[in-house]
């Protein structure tokens, strides 16, 4: 099994959501989080005077997926993320040792 | 009595009723600013200093009323006592203002077209407004109980002896000098004591870096800022329809009228000027100061709402949008931190609309404003200035550092405005 991790815009999120779905993808986890990257923050103005927004506002999902499933999740994420411009995130994929489903006992690749 | 006199002297009762009631209704509307200066400063600063500014407001509209019936009055309009100034402190046990009001008689000689009552109510509401300035431009630093001392000063004292030289029949309306409704003695008098006070107080903490460096430090609640801006407008039609002090024939009608449609064209003037000049100067419309603009064109036009055609109106008002932008970014400039832009709205802009005057007035003259502008901020600034002086010297007028930074709310209230949200970050 996998853990994929995404970092991206949030206005793809419902996008991607509907993408991971499409491939069968059953559950997934977003948090609202911030950061920065290459994209670093920015500088506004309020009153004619700036301030730097040093860490910007991202969606990170989080999905468990059987090993045959992985390659297909991370392209239809990348595919349906991508805006071209700067900012658009990253995805991390790492090995899953163990999934276990809490209310009926079931483990690995059933419990995902 | 034969008929006819009966009939022409029910008239003249009405018309005293109706003069009456529409000086106490555009009365209520000039309080209901309270609540617009009140919005809009808890609006433009952090969360942490909301609960403060909030006490700060109802605390010195209270103060003003109080203080201006025990003695301002009175020493704006010596007249209105038989004995002058103090004689109302002699009088309080025999119904404070209440045993001059007119009789019937007294109306039906002609001597009288309104409630003295009403004209007190107006004027205290006026007092509040100026003392009002004040709070937003000394936010987020000052003690909270040096302000209501100055407000005690302000309210009772220096305020009523300016109002005095011009609407108390003094030396500046004997001149010439004119201020219809107050960018003067209301406007330019609160932001000249808002300076005196912010110079003695210094910048908030982290506003201005090395090097001439300039920090946004972003108001909490924008939507209350709007609603604050709103509520002033509103109550401005008061502030200025109100200064015709007369609406029973229709000469004062239609003037009142006019009064109300210049008032809302220069509010829309400034607010476009200030929007435009703001989007093209910063690259993005910034509300703020949209908002400012709308205030500045409302201060312009309040110096004389009589005389322009609405299209001037506009004219006058949009300059005081410009200029009002341009005179934020200054300020910051200079490093006299105003945390929403009250000295720029009704200082600079207060200004600008008493030498308008000449334009559409043809009984301003030049000298005469130039000599109102420079005497009434003179008076202020300095009396003002001794004031806050006194109190830095006895009990201080700043918080710590550490109260500072934890926020006003809870170092001088004890409470936070919105204790259910967590904090946000600095």
């Amino acid at each position: 099994m996998k853990m994929i991790t995404a970092i991206i815009k949030p206005f793809k999120l419902d996008d991607v959501r509907q993408a991971v779905a499409d491939i069968g993808i059953q559950g997934i986890t977003v948090t609202e989080v911030k950061g920065f990257g290459r994209q670093r923050g920015h500088t506004e103005l309020y009153r004619g005077a700036e301030y730097v927004v040093d860490f910007l506002p991202k969606a990170k999902i989080e999905l468990a997926v059987a090993d045959d499933l992985a390659d297909q999740v991370v392209e239809a994420i990348a595919n349906t993320a991508r805006t071209g411009k700067i900012g658009d995130g990253k995805i991390f994929v790492s090995e899953l040792s163990e999934a276990i489903r809490i209310r009926t006992g079931e483990t690995g690749a059933e419990a995902v | 009595m034969d008929e006819v006199t009966q009939v022409s002297a029910q008239v003249t009762e009405l018309a005293y009723a109706l003069d009456t009631f529409y000086f106490l209704v555009m009365g209520a509307l000039v309080m209901w600013m309270a609540a617009g200066f009140t919005m809009l400063e808890a609006g433009l600063v952090r969360a942490k200093n909301t609960a403060e500014i909030l006490t700060k407001n109802v605390g010195l509209y209270s103060i003003a009323c109080i203080m201006y019936m025990l003695c301002g009055y009175s020493i704006m309009y010596p007249g209105a006592y038989e004995g002058g100034v103090f004689q109302s402190l002699a009088t309080l046990g025999s119904g404070l203002l209440g045993s001059a009001d007119n009789s019937a008689d007294t109306v039906m000689a002609g001597d009288a077209y309104y409630s003295n009552l009403s004209d007190f109510f107006f004027q205290v509401v006026f007092v509040a407004t100026a003392m009002s300035i004040v709070s937003g431009a000394v936010a987020e630093r000052m003690k909270l109980w040096a302000f209501f001392l100055f407000a005690v000063v302000l309210t009772g004292f220096i305020y009523p002896v300016q109002g005095f030289w011009k609407w108390g029949s003094g030396w500046l309306n004997a001149g010439g000098f004119l201020d219809f409704a107050g960018s003067g003695v209301v406007h330019m008098c609160g932001a000249a004591a808002a300076l005196a006070g912010v110079l003695l107080l210094g910048a908030r903490k982290g506003k201005y870096g090395p090097g001439g460096q300039v920090n946004a430090i972003p108001g909490c609640n924008l939507p209350l800022a709007t609603l604050g801006t709103l509520i002033l407008w509103l109550g401005w039609f008061g502030f200025n329809g109100g200064s015709e002090l007369k609406v029973s024939d229709v000469g004062e009608a239609n003037a009142v009228a006019l009064v109300f449609v210049n008032t809302n064209m220069a509010a829309a003037g400034g607010l476009v000027f200030a929007l435009l000049l703001s989007r093209f100067w910063f690259g993005k419309a910034d509300l703020t100061m949209a908002l400012n603009g709308a205030l500045a064109g409302l201060v312009a036009i309040t110096a004389e709402p009589l005389t322009p055609a609405p299209i001037a109106a506009t004219l006058i008002g949009a300059v005081g949008g410009l200029l009002v932008v341009g005179s934020i970014v200054t300020l910051d400039k200079l490093r006299i931190d105003d945390p929403v832009g009250a000295i720029s709205v009704h200082g600079v802009v207060g200004i600008w609309g008493l030498l308008a005057v000449c334009f559409t007035n043809p009984d301003a003259t030049l000298k005469w404003q130039l000599i109102g502008i420079v005497s009434i901020f003179a008076w202020v600034f300095i009396t003002s200035f001794v004031v806050w002086f006194i109190l830095k010297m006895t009990m201080g007028i700043r918080v710590s550092e550490e109260d500072e930074y934890e926020g006003v709310d809870l170092a001088e209230c004890g409470l936070e405005a919105y204790p259910e949200f967590s904090a946000a970050a600095e």
